[in-house]
């Protein structure tokens, strides 16, 4: 075990402050923070996660990838939404069905955070608990979240919730409390340590894998391959968020 | 003047008999102790903890020694049943401390307070695990192929 009472400066320098420095000609020097992707520990700029969800591969009647965000992030237990007015229970995942009135097609795809690039809702949040990190994961930090719930009206997709009432033996890996904002992460706990989110495990798992998920700023990673070869659609588009998350076939 | 003397001298006899005082009788803990010793973890604690919390969530950085989970690992408080005490109980390990010095606790408003069996994310996922980033690639470029 290291001592980290003499650790400290350095674990700061460790995180990601590591100073490049390059002499472009006497005298002048370009200072560069931060190391390269594969020094850096933690969320990484150089990719930026995403998910396709393709409708035609998403059955109506599965709720898999609802229960495995439940399960991974222990909400909406029957307990805690015991005296919950529906309208009020935590949704961090929602399965839509759309039917088409003409044609009768009925479709129905899961919509949780979309993880835009521009989020409102990160725009609105007074205090900066509302953020993007470095890999465009929108998430909440609740430390510093004061349940204002700006961030609920600015988000066209309904995808955040406020917990209302206390709560006891939340999971580890997903903390979360009374009198905060809380909405999908897309798992980062799990991408962190090189896992992929628990809806697009319990959709294979299902035997759909109508949740695609990879890195958008990789070329070559399927899910950019997928989105340059098919035509594909983000939600309210009108909104100019470019949304992470994106859907085909719906 | 003397009055002074007599009041600064009455001052410091209270002040050491408030140090000698009752004490909180902190939990035993169990593994191995801090190398920075337990009087610089009484009084840094908070900063220390701040620093990885920021750190972890908002820049993703897991490999850290220290989170509130592995504090439990060795700073959880059982009753006699064996059951976990919860900061719901006047015996749990911050509690002891923070009741005596009366600062509130806000971490267990979100975290848990007990260990949770569930470590899965302590340690990075290797290719072999099914559920890992590189895994699910490669079954994708498998797919790919056929």
């Amino acid at each position: 075990m290291t001592n980290r009472a003499e650790m400290t400066r350095r674990d700061i320098l460790k995180s990601g402050a590591a100073v490049a420095t390059v002499t472009l000609a006497e005298g002048v020097t370009l200072m560069a923070f931060g190391g390269s992707a594969a020094e850096a520990a933690g969320a990484d700029a150089g990719k930026r996660w995403g998910l396709l969800i393709d409708a035609s591969k998403c059955a109506t009647d599965c709720n898999d990838c609802v229960t495995a965000c439940k399960v991974e992030n222990g909400w909406g237990s029957e307990a805690e939404n015991a005296h919950i007015d529906p309208e009020q229970a935590a949704q961090w995942i929602r399965k839509v069905t759309l039917k088409d009135k003409e044609t009768g097609r009925v479709t129905s795809a899961p919509v949780m955070c979309q993880h835009c690039e521009e989020p409102p809702c990160v725009d609105v949040c007074p205090t900066g608990a509302s953020m993007q990190r470095p890999d465009g994961i929108v998430l909440v930090d609740k430390h510093i979240c004061i349940g204002c719930r700006y961030c609920m009206m600015a988000c066209p997709y309904k995808a955040r919730s406020f917990v209302h009432e206390p709560l006891t033996d939340q999971k580890a890996n997903s903390p979360r409390g009374q009198g905060t904002v809380e909405s999908c992460n897309l798992c980062a706990p799990r991408i962190d340590t090189g896992r992929i989110p628990a809806c697009v495990d319990a959709c294979e798992k299902a035997g759909h894998s109508a949740i695609l998920f990879g890195d958008l700023k990789d070329p070559d990673s399927p899910i950019s391959k997928a989105l340059k070869t098919y035509p594909s659609v983000a939600l309210r588009d009108d909104l100019g968020l470019n949304p992470g998350v994106r859907y085909t076939n719906l | 003047m003397r009055l002074v003397f007599a009041f600064l001298a009455a001052m410091g006899i209270a002040g050491v008999a408030a140090a000698e005082g009752p004490r909180p009788i902190v939990p035993a803990a169990t593994g191995e102790p801090h190398p920075e010793g337990n009087e610089y973890w009484r009084k840094h604690h908070m900063e220390l903890m701040r620093h990885d919390r920021d750190l972890t969530l908002r820049e993703g950085v897991r490999d850290i020694e220290a989170s509130l989970g592995q504090c439990f690992d060795c700073h959880a408080v059982q009753d006699e049943t064996g059951a976990q005490l919860t900061a719901a109980d006047e015996g749990h390990f911050c509690r002891v401390c923070h009741d005596y010095a009366a600062v509130q606790v806000d971490c267990f408003t979100c975290h848990r307070s007990t260990p949770d069996g569930d470590k899965l994310y302590r340690t990075m996922a290797t290719p072999a695990d099914h559920n890992s980033i590189a895994a699910y690639l490669a079954r994708l470029s498998e797919e790919e192929t056929e």
